[in-house]
């Protein structure tokens, strides 16, 4: 019986062809607008399949030529964390999201970009911040050099096993999306403003913003490693500080949205410990 | 003088680790790249990095036979003294991957954990799940975010690369990149460019490659007069998921972990694959290659597999190709510790449990053996001389190639988990070369005197793409002309090719690349217009797809990944007398010779104005080890290894050189 190519049992019956409703905006600040387009059934889609052929469509449900929408994705595999959009209101990677499973829910498909970013175009948003967040807590191992000094140390299958899950996360951020405590920071451009003096300006609101379940979560895979370790307190620091560990709300989506089942909320938990001990070992010290 | 600097294009694992070290030895370092470099195509390499190490050591294992793994598997298309400086160098790789954090897999006493993979009886692979290469990546990432901290590295992800700026005297001094957001165009002056830019799948349209891998860097540095080297050499992966969008890699690693590919031996039989009992089964690797089994090299299981469902009929279902991949026998706990990430792709994407289900498989394009022409400088030890500015240099002075992008390494074929080890180690090893380049120059690309030149250049890429938005919008539609490209490249130029075909190809890829100019733009708007990028990568796939279809059809013999029946040798009469078994093996070892001494040769491509390659050939340093029959313990075939062995040692015992040994290129 399992024969069936995806070994689905679903016989429901699919339509010849369906929709697909993708917000649209021109360039960031702009105003966005739906468009519709009418894409054919074939079975094993995925999205990015669908954006393909609107792509070589170029015409909309209306029978209007339009532009290619435009998106991101590169590995197609859900692991480079490119592709990640709100499909039918919920964050995920366009790749692993099968139109199959998308058409026993709704009759169409509805594509909007992620809302804590800045847009960029249509489904392109822009995501620096996720990455400034884990320069903010030093989310790398310190070594001395890159010359030969032997193995690094010695480790037990449990740290590797409570070690590998964190590592696996690849910024592709379902989880600050899902977050009610991490809201979107946007500038807008000054009048002559230079690549570097608007990264600057973005850096400051960035440090001050939330700084999300994924850059916690990284502090914690740091500061498992015997290595990464010497550098904890930096880490720790760097979660006290405004946009730090104090501003989760514990609403627990974060791990709810994750694509990869990272115990995300378990990292939160730890870095709440750690950053207490913390900060009586500062007072007591003082 | 200004500050001299260098240009990194590409953050896969060659282009961070050429970046880190630069930093490192003080060097001011941009690193160019498509996508934010966490996301290269580095992550989607699955089971592991090889490197003899403390365990195969005592089993008799030694960098050596590393070396011997490699270009054995390779069909001794590769020079050697750089793989042999490459397997040197396999355990400090390891080591540093260590230190700097990579999860990899652990035994219960707390060493690292290795597994086997093909075309090696060792097992060399060090392996962080079933996503090493997402882990090795994610480890380098973090060391450039740590050099970008500290102001040694400025990022430039989201940048397209245009080409390489080569002064009046043909040195390379910059580059000019396109932003894919704002499609600003902007030189980039730098006293060395490092091209880490990946492989070429995309030429094929679906492959197991990302979408940033057209190969359009590549194409560019040919295009400005860099020579691209064995392009015909395409790897096709055996077991491979397929899909409408991508052709999902199902890693070596599973069949290193005890994974079984079989068929029914009925055609077609329509039971649930568990219920088909053991007499019923068809091990067709295991029966073929009672040595390696399932772990044959890499092209070799690809036209076992192919084979066994084109020509014997056995593939799993009538109407599409495929073979069972079954790993059902090993224990879920077990499964799910060492190859969990890629067991998730598969259930995933196909809504199967393949810890209850075997998977079905088939073969996809997947790894370019070819790519830039690279140099070394060799010691006379027959390794490579450290800090050399000659290493991974192209033949253009002050342009380096490092990783898939590179012809360096894989020869004919590329065995399974030596990608990340050479991608690291070019990377890491070019380095300080490079930096000794730089240092010997009298001037820095910053300084004012090449303004001119860097803006010129600008100028020209800036006028290209003005053009091509303002073209008379014709009929041709690039998305449809890629699929196109995609399917005439897979079924002439894959796993197997025939002349007749590759010239009807070679043909029909020549109108393709008329009809790309008359692509009508259906986004002409100047911000981050996907539509135009992409049909400028589609034009430049054209010269290494021409590249490859041309070095195919020309190379008539079979080596490695590239297989050609009407010139493959017979082999022996199975029934035939012991003597006339012998008399064949002798027949069949002077042919072999013979081929090695007209196709044991690098094959040159030169891409001119016109975007059209013209091919020459280049003797291969074969010095170390000597070129020998691959055969991989076939059932039946042992004869011939004891005809070769035979006339190996007459040959060493008259005092003679034992085979074909070229002198080095360059010495």
């Amino acid at each position: 019986m399992s024969a069936h190519a995806n070994g689905h049992s679903h016989q429901s019956k699919k339509p010849h062809s369906f929709e697909v409703r993708v917000l649209r905006q021109e360039a960031p600040g702009e105003g966005s607008r739906w468009e519709r387009h009418r894409v054919t059934y074939e079975p094993n889609l995925n999205v990015i399949s669908v954006l393909q052929k609107i792509a070589t469509q170029a015409t909309t449900a209306d029978g209007e030529s339009t532009t290619p929408v435009a998106w991101d994705c590169n590995c197609l595999e859900e692991v480079c964390g490119a592709c990640t959009m709100l499909i039918n209101g919920r964050t995920r990677q366009a790749c692993s999201a099968l139109v199959d499973r998308l058409l026993e829910e709704n009759e169409a498909i509805e594509l909007r970009p992620m809302s804590k970013f800045p847009v960029l175009r249509d489904l392109c948003v822009d995501r620096r911040r996720m990455f400034r967040a884990l320069e903010k807590v030093q989310a790398w191992i310190e070594v001395d050099d890159y010359f030969d000094r032997g193995a690094g140390p010695r480790e037990s299958p449990q740290m590797q096993g409570t070690r590998y899950p964190l590592s696996e996360c690849m910024t592709c951020g379902c989880c600050v999306e899902a977050c009610p405590q991490y809201t979107k920071i946007e500038l807008e451009r000054l009048p002559g403003e230079s690549d570097v003096e608007y990264h600057r300006r973005e850096d400051e609101a960035f440090d001050e913003g939330f700084v999300g379940a994924a850059a916690i979560s990284q502090a914690m895979l740091f500061n498992d490693n015997q290595t990464g370790a010497m550098k904890k307190g930096e880490r720790l620091d760097a979660l006290m500080a405004p946009g730090g560990i104090q501003d989760c709300g514990n609403a627990q989506n974060c791990v709810a949205v994750c694509p990869k089942s990272i115990p995300l909320t378990r990292s939160i938990a730890r870095a709440g410990r750690q950053t207490t001990v913390r900060m009586l070992t500062k007072w007591f010290d003082s | 003088m200004a500050k001299q600097r260098v240009l990194v294009v590409g953050g896969g694992l060659a282009g961070l680790a050429a970046a880190m070290k630069l930093a490192e030895g003080g060097v001011d370092v941009d690193v160019m790249s498509l996508t934010p470099v966490k996301r290269s195509h580095s992550v989607c390499a699955q089971g592991g990095i090889n490197s003899v190490n403390e365990l195969t050591r005592q089993q008799g294992d030694n960098e050596a036979k590393h070396l011997d793994d490699t270009v054995y598997g390779g069909d001794f298309l590769q020079h050697q003294p750089p793989v042999k400086e490459m397997t040197d160098w396999g355990p400090r790789i390891i080591d540093l991957m260590d230190r700097i954090g990579v999860p990899f897999n652990r035994t219960a006493e707390g060493f690292r954990d290795q597994r086997r993979f093909g075309g090696t009886l060792f097992k060399r692979t060090a392996f962080a799940g079933a996503t090493t290469g997402q882990q090795l990546l994610y480890a380098l990432d973090e060391q450039v975010r740590r050099w970008h901290a500290a102001g040694k590295i400025t990022m430039y992800e989201g940048w397209d690369f245009l080409s390489p700026v080569l002064d009046d005297d043909g040195r390379c001094r910059g580059g000019i990149g396109q932003n894919l957001v704002s499609m600003e165009i902007r030189a980039f002056p730098a006293d060395a460019v490092v091209l880490a830019v990946g492989g070429c799948g995309l030429i094929f349209g679906r492959s197991t490659m990302s979408m940033a891998c057209t190969g359009a860097a590549a194409s560019r540095a040919a295009r400005a007069g860099a020579i691209y080297a064995n392009a015909e050499f395409i790897q096709v992966h055996p077991t491979a998921i397929p899909g409408a969008d991508k052709l999902r890699l199902m890693s070596e690693s599973a069949r290193g972990e005890g994974g079984r590919v079989w068929v029914p031996r009925k055609p077609h039989d329509p039971r649930d694959p568990k219920q088909i009992p053991e007499s019923e089964r068809y091990y067709f690797l295991e029966e073929r290659y009672p040595k390696y089994g399932n772990l044959v090299p890499r092209d070799i299981a690809t036209r076992e597999i192919f084979s066994v469902c084109v020509n014997d009929g056995l593939s799993v279902d009538a109407d599409k190709q495929s073979v069972y991949l079954d790993l059902t026998h090993i224990p879920r706990a077990e499964l799910d510790r060492k190859l969990g990430g890629i067991l998730h792709i598969y259930e995933k994407f196909q809504g199967v449990d393949p810890r209850e289900v075997p998977m079905k498989i088939f073969p996809a394009v997947h790894y370019s053996m070819g790519g830039l022409w690279a140099d070394y400088e060799r010691t006379p030890a027959g390794g490579l001389v450290p800090g050399s500015p000659r290493n991974q240099q192209t033949n253009i002075p002050g342009l380096y190639a490092i990783g898939e992008c590179d012809y360096q390494y894989h020869g004919a074929n590329r065995l399974g988990a030596n990608s990340l080890l050479s991608c690291i180690f070019s990377g890491l090893f070019a380095a300080p070369g490079i930096q000794k380049a730089i240092g010997s120059l009298k001037d820095s690309a910053s300084d004012e005197k090449y303004d001119q030149l860097l803006r010129g250049q600008r100028a020209v890429k800036q006028l290209e793409h003005d053009e091509l938005l303002k073209r008379e919008a014709g009929r041709e539609n690039p998305y449809l002309i890629h699929q196109q490209l995609g399917d005439v490249m897979t079924k002439a130029a894959t796993v197997v090719r025939e002349n007749g075909q590759l010239r009807d190809a070679v043909e029909k890829v020549n109108d393709l690349a008329e009809r790309v100019e008359k692509c009508a733009l259906s986004d002409t708007g100047n911000w981050t217009n996907q539509n135009v990028l992409f049909t400028k990568s589609l034009r430049d796939m054209f010269p290494i797809a021409k590249a490859i279809l041309k070095g195919a059809l020309a190379r008539d013999e079979c080596r490695g990944a590239h297989y050609k029946p009407a010139f493959d040798m017979p082999g022996i009469d199975a029934d035939a007398s012991p003597a006339e078994k012998r008399r064949q093996a002798e027949e069949w070892c002077d042919a072999f010779e013979e081929k090695n001494r007209k196709w044991l040769k690098t094959t040159i491509a030169e891409v001119d104005g016109q975007g059209e390659p013209h091919l020459r050939y280049e003797e291969v340093d074969t010095t170390i080890v000597p070129p020998r029959p691959r055969l991989y313990g076939l059932v039946g075939a042992e004869i011939i290894e004891e005809a070769w062995r035979d006339r190996q040692a007459k040959h060493a015992s008259n005092g003679a050189k034992a085979t074909h040994a070229p002198q080095p290129v360059g010495a």
